[in-house]
């Protein structure tokens, strides 16, 4: 069973939560970097699993309980090539949808937009109606 | 021999660096892509029959011993989703090769279709092969960038709209997935799917649950489990048919698949897992609900869709040999009914020009062919005998009445229901599209809700693809027999992981 350092842990905290708290924003250009920052703040929380530190591994050089585990590092490299990949992916997406539509806002989905509006049509009837009752009091 | 296990992987990943570099050419490109998916046909058939007779295959990449390097394992759960993967995605192949000609000519090449969609069959083969969590993880990946790529192809307004939902949560859940791994590695010192399994039950219980919902929670974004499913049928639709009608029936079965591997492979259950089926009981009420309230067809599929991943689910949730026997024949059926389903659809609204089902009509006098290619999954769907889905459904109810728990007989029912309602929904297709006058393509009222989608012809290649897969809808009712004995046997396999971790650790189980 390994101890986790406390300062890991609150950076971990911050990061996650900074992340997560990024990615429920609107502009898709913080929500890449809500990705960005979550994609390093599970990084490091890989590292922290693979234990404390310890000599270079593989090398020959030291024995295998002084050696760091060299796997979570290895994870750590594929991800973070991962990550890369995507970062670059949604700002290709961000500014194709500025070229597009002039902006980079997540847009709500059609489903919602169809109850927005049946809402707006809905509010005006009642306005309409409301008018003609007030009209028919007055005279 | 073991060979056999890496070539779904790396044929279509050297195929797609060639089709990209060959992108000039575009029939050599369509013959490359056609000659790699049959070969993985052809060798996924192998597999089922190793994996059947002499059990799993293990492949240890570049030689180093599980549980410490890349393990891809073919047993016969995996094998049996490859066989049906590879053809669906074959296919799906031949239609939009049939799609793409006649849309943009014999000539035009495209430089990114094809190598994307065999990136796409590369991960899910990695998916449905890797050994361990962390390859699943690479293998999400790699299918999940292709479909990035994919569904927002030829950029409109509308498809980058819906791309970035898919984009934003699948990325989320991606990133969970990673922080899953490092936990699981954190509390366990490995990632191998078989030494997980006996290392995770030496763990205390609270550690063990916290896990095993993390998992639910990562497979059930990219499965579209309820409450997790919102970005499915806001995202699919917009997508061409082909590239849509491949996501949905593979792309959630994966997550599906993860979700079964991981969930008896892993972690263990007590007999019927409540949380699973209470799961599946809104995820079936839920999509069902919501396909009746569509209008638009593609839309419609998707909420069905999502209904019929809770009957996966419930198998799931049952959480015995029965059941999972139920879950694998339901997987099955499902990939390529769904995936029919969507090719017609897009056979559909390139005669009619919309999606909206208020302006379609008399489609069975205009287009009987379209009609008949239409009924055919859409009865399969709702489970009427004698095609696919009653087999599958029939496995399912069986196992819920046979689980003998008030949940369990709870669940049963709604999923009778649900079955019902999927009967209405595609009544209610039917008599719209298929009967009453025919409607002529019309201008267009209101831009904003993505209703038109413009006419095209579709060539006699495309009707065959779909043919054919709404063919092989029938041959799997006719080969029920067979293929309900090999499921029996996957799932017997999956309840006992003996037989995997033996194949993949070596002789040193039970340690």
């Amino acid at each position: 069973m390994t101890t986790i350092n406390l300062t890991m842990a609150l950076v971990l905290a911050v990061l996650y939560s900074v992340g997560f708290y990024l990615l429920m924003q609107r502009s898709l250009m913080r929500i890449l970097l809500g990705t960005v920052i979550l994609g390093h703040a599970s990084n490091l929380l890989l590292q922290v699993a693979g234990g404390p530190p310890g000599r270079a591994p593989m090398l020959g050089e030291a024995r295998p309980e002084d050696m760091t585990d060299p796997l979570p590092q290895a994870m750590a490299l594929t991800a973070i090539v991962i990550t890369f990949a995507l970062t670059t992916f949604l700002l290709a997406l961000a500014y194709r949808s500025w070229s597009l539509l002039g902006d980079d806002e997540v847009r709500d989905d059609v489903e919602d937009r169809r109850i927005q509006r049946l809402e707006r049509q809905l509010a005006e009837s009642e306005e309409d109606a409301e008018e003609e009752f007030g009209k028919e009091a007055t005279q | 021999m073991t060979v056999l296990v890496a070539l779904p992987v790396l044929l279509p990943l050297a195929a797609a660096g060639l089709s990209l570099a060959l992108g000039r050419f575009a029939d050599v490109q369509r013959v490359l892509g056609l000659v790699v998916l049959g070969a993985i046909i052809a060798d996924a058939f192998a597999l089922l029959y190793i994996a059947d007779t002499q059990g799993p295959v293990v492949l240890q990449m570049g030689g180093w011993p599980a549980p410490f390097g890349i393990t891809l394992v073919a047993d016969r759960l995996s094998a049996l989703l490859l066989v049906v993967s590879s053809v669906v995605t074959f296919a799906v192949l031949i239609y939009s090769v049939g799609q793409r000609i006649t849309d943009y000519g014999r000539e035009r090449s495209s430089t990114t279709f094809h190598p994307m969609y065999l990136m796409l069959c590369a991960g899910v083969s990695l998916a449905y092969l890797s050994g361990d969590l962390f390859n699943l993880f690479v293998a999400f990946e790699i299918m999940l960038s292709s479909s990035y790529v994919l569904i927002t192809r030829r950029t409109t307004s509308s498809r980058i709209r819906a791309g970035m939902t898919y984009v934003i949560v699948s990325l989320a859940s991606s990133l969970l997935f990673i922080t899953m791994i490092a936990l699981v590695y954190a509390s366990t010192g490995t990632v191998n799917l078989a030494d997980l399994g006996q290392r995770v039950a030496e763990l205390p219980d609270g550690l063990q649950n916290a896990l095993a919902l993390l998992v639910v929670i990562v497979f059930g974004v990219k499965a579209a489990m309820v409450p997790l499913h919102f970005w499915l049928p806001d995202s699919y639709p917009t997508a061409p048919a082909p590239v849509t009608a491949v996501f949905a029936g593979l792309l959630t079965k994966v997550g599906i698949y993860a979700l079964i591997r991981t969930q008896t492979l892993v972690f263990s259950h007590d007999e019927s897992w409540n949380l699973m089926l209470f799961l599946s009981l809104i995820t079936m009420i839920v999509g069902a609900l919501g396909a009746l309230a569509q209008n638009d067809l593609n839309r419609l599929l998707s909420f069905l869709l999502v209904s019929h991943i809770g009957y996966m689910l419930f198998g799931l949730g049952v959480y015995d040999v029965v059941g999972l026997t139920g879950v694998i024949l339901y997987v099955v059926h499902h990939i390529t009914v769904q995936a029919t389903l969507f090719l017609v659809s897009g056979l559909v609204t390139r005669h009619t020009g919309t999606v909206a089902l208020t302006r379609m009509g008399g489609l069975a006098r205009a287009a009987p062919m379209i009609a008949v290619l239409f009924a055919l999954p859409a009865l399969s769907l709702a489970g009427v005998p004698p095609f696919s889905g009653f087999v599958a459904k029939l496995a399912l109810l069986q196992s819920g009445v046979g689980a003998g728990t008030w949940t369990a007989y709870l669940v049963t029912g709604v999923l009778v229901v649900t079955s019902l309602l999927t009967v209405y929904a595609m009544a209610r297709v039917w008599t719209r599209a298929f009967w009453g006058q025919i409607k002529a393509p019309e201008e267009d009222p209101d831009p904003t809700d993505e209703l038109v989608v413009g006419t095209g012809t579709s060539n006699r290649t495309m009707v065959i693809a779909t043919g054919v897969l709404a063919a092989a809808s029938v041959v799997i009712a006719l080969v029920a027999g067979p293929l309900a004995d090999v499921s029996g046997r996957a799932a017997e396999d999956l309840m006992h992981g003996e037989t995997y971790r033996t194949a993949v650790l070596g002789g040193e189980t039970g340690g």
